[in-house]
């Protein structure tokens, strides 16, 4: 090694000290739940904790899907999720074109009404929208736990600033070809906002998946429970009435994390795009 | 995630019409089409809701019946201010944003500080900061309530090795808003640390170069050019942070069930509570715009004390 190349290596060496350090407080939570969910079914904690289990066993991750219909869950979460993403990239690319492209009577109040509601807290609105749900019969019902997270103003604002993006000049090639709108929006505008279509879908998923509060309220019936709710269920019940099943539950987390990562590793930068677009714009 | 709108509705030219009339009349028609359906939604489960959420606040309402829901004018309001549980978790909610904004917005900047270096293995660190983010928030609770288990937890096993006293984390009545406040800290740097490098990544490097050559040390440097310059960045972390900490449920739900002894009972634990356990309706929807309103007043006063420092350009 060079002298600059060992003086370039001292000088980096604290930040990279600091980095792993950070690191390790980031991940080893993470490491401990991959662990744990190997340790034998029931085993309680020792001290002084052992990270790694003396006996390496699968068993909760079969146990999981025979104690429990967490087979039901991940299908009741894997639908939900699907049709809410589809429909509020649906509904919302629609709406945005809508507002960005095309000009009518209305369509300026109508846009500030949809940024008015993003002010106002879910909490607020959670409970005449249960009342709501409850009326039209869908409570444990997919209805229930999909239609009212299927569109989003957040999203609509998002995709109509990357329509707005867009040189008019697309639209009136389109038009002059004789194109009607459906047709530009379809063919010429939605390849064209990829990228945002992206982090709204990506956006959508993680919500949803992770979503805690709403199907609390609306999945009452077992069966009904999406995986967050199953391993809520879990740990509030069984730290009431006996020991928790640490093990079990660590095998629950894990498999409800894992379509979260693979879709993380996958759509890295639709991420951060949405985060930072949101903070920059704001 | 909340944006304000106020500075980012921008003006869309309208189209020239070619056969004005008509051609406006069916784009009037098919803008309305493209919008119909979001709009529908719109008014269903959001513009009815805050309507309806309105009305229920004025009557008492605690049957499954719509029709058994006696008006009773501000007497929720009224009875709510006397309601020492009710205030207790308001006062819970500002301790826990007062805690967990500036100690977020610190680390987390702290991190994108780190991060934003040029430096090889950057892009892995980035990843890792942001897992816990992605991660939701009942696995994280299973995670934390077990690290923080007072006798056979990794954290106090860790505070041993280090000759620290072994705290009570979440069973101390004392202690637990502080350890929810440290999970959420680890559990949402990397949604900040993200905001933070768009910001730091807009300093034109310039500047730093001058305040180096006039210098001006790292540190200096950092505190007198780069941070100045990222007050948009701040203001919006900071409002978007305070309006988010009001707000704050699941950790409670899913860590500490509003204890020990209503230590961590938040207003939106509170409402969900009186709600959906106790089904008082009329009354926790009173609950839930007052909870609006001390949001929107600590928003405007937020918002008023920037404009008084003469950062009005950026609000």
């Amino acid at each position: 090694m060079s002298r600059k190349a060992l003086l370039g290596a001292l000088r980096t060496a604290p930040t990279y000290a600091i980095l792993a350090l950070l690191g390790a407080f980031m991940l080893v939570p993470f490491l401990w739940m991959v662990t744990t969910s190997l340790k034998p079914s029931g085993t309680t904690f020792s001290y002084p904790p052992d990270i790694f289990p003396t006996t390496w066993d699968f068993g909760n991750y079969v146990n999981l899907f025979t104690l429990a219909p967490f087979g039901k869950y991940l299908l009741n979460s894997v639908v939900v999720t699907a049709v809410t993403v589809l429909g509020q990239v649906a509904f919302c690319a629609s709406a945005a074109y809508g507002f960005a492209r095309l000009s009518f009577a209305g369509s300026k109040s109508v846009f500030v009404l949809f940024l008015a509601t993003m002010m106002i807290p879910f909490q607020v609105t959670m409970i005449p929208l249960f009342l709501i749900v409850f009326r039209f019969n869908w409570v444990n019902t997919y209805q229930g736990l999909i239609v009212p997270g299927i569109s989003s103003a957040f999203a609509i604002f998002l995709l109509r600033q990357a329509f707005l993006t867009i040189p008019r000049d697309y639209q009136d090639a389109a038009r002059i070809d004789g194109a009607s709108e459906w047709t530009v929006f379809f063919r010429i505008f939605l390849p064209l906002v990829k990228p945002a279509l992206a982090t709204v879908a990506v956006f959508a998923f993680m919500g949803t998946w992770n979503d805690l509060l709403w199907p609390l309220l609306i999945a009452r019936d077992e069966n009904m429970r999406t995986v967050e709710l199953g391993l809520a269920y879990f740990n509030v019940t069984s730290s009431a009435y006996q020991q928790p099943n640490w093990p079990l539950m660590m095998a629950a987390s894990v498999v409800s994390l894992l379509p979260v990562v693979l879709v993380y590793i996958c759509a890295q930068r639709y991420f951060v795009a949405g985060i930072s677009l949101s903070g920059v714009k704001g | 995630m909340s944006v304000s709108p106020a500075g980012a509705v921008l003006d869309v030219p309208a189209p020239r019409g070619d056969r004005p009339a008509r051609r406006r009349r069916r784009s009037e028609r098919v803008g309305w089409l493209f919008i119909l359906p979001a709009t529908a939604h719109l008014a269903l489960f959001a513009l009815v809701p805050i309507i309806f959420s309105l009305y229920l606040s004025f009557h008492e309402w605690s049957s499954p019946s719509f029709l058994s829901a006696p008006f009773v004018g501000l007497d929720n309001y009224r009875s709510l201010l006397g309601d020492d549980p009710f205030w207790h978790a308001m006062w819970n909610t500002a301790y826990y944003t007062l805690l967990s904004v500036p100690i977020g917005m610190a680390v987390s900047l702290a991190l994108a500080v780190l991060v934003n270096q040029k430096l090889r293995g950057m892009n892995v660190f980035r990843a890792i900061f942001f897992m816990p983010v992605i991660t939701s928030w009942v696995a994280v609770s299973v995670i934390w309530i077990t690290l923080l288990s007072p006798d056979a937890g990794l954290v106090n096993y860790l505070f041993e090795l280090l000759h620290l006293p072994k705290q009570s984390w979440l069973d101390d009545p004392n202690a637990a808003m502080f350890a929810i406040v440290l999970i959420n800290t680890w559990k949402t740097a990397g949604f900040s640390m993200v905001i933070w490098l768009a910001g730091l990544q807009a300093v034109p490097p310039e500047l730093m170069e001058a305040a180096s050559i006039d210098g001006a040390g790292k540190w200096r440097q950092f505190w007198h050019v780069t941070l100045p310059l990222l007050a948009p960045t701040t203001i919006f972390l900071v409002i978007t942070g305070v309006i988010g900490g009001f707000q704050v449920f699941t950790p409670m739900y899913v860590i500490t069930e509003g204890g020990p002894l209503g230590a961590t009972d938040v207003a939106v634990y509170h409402i969900y509570q009186r709600a959906f356990q106790e089904f008082s309706m009329g009354y926790a929807s009173a609950q839930a715009w007052v909870l609006f309103a001390v949001i929107f007043l600590v928003t405007l006063l937020q918002l008023w004390f920037i404009r008084r420092r003469g950062e009005s350009n950026l609000v």
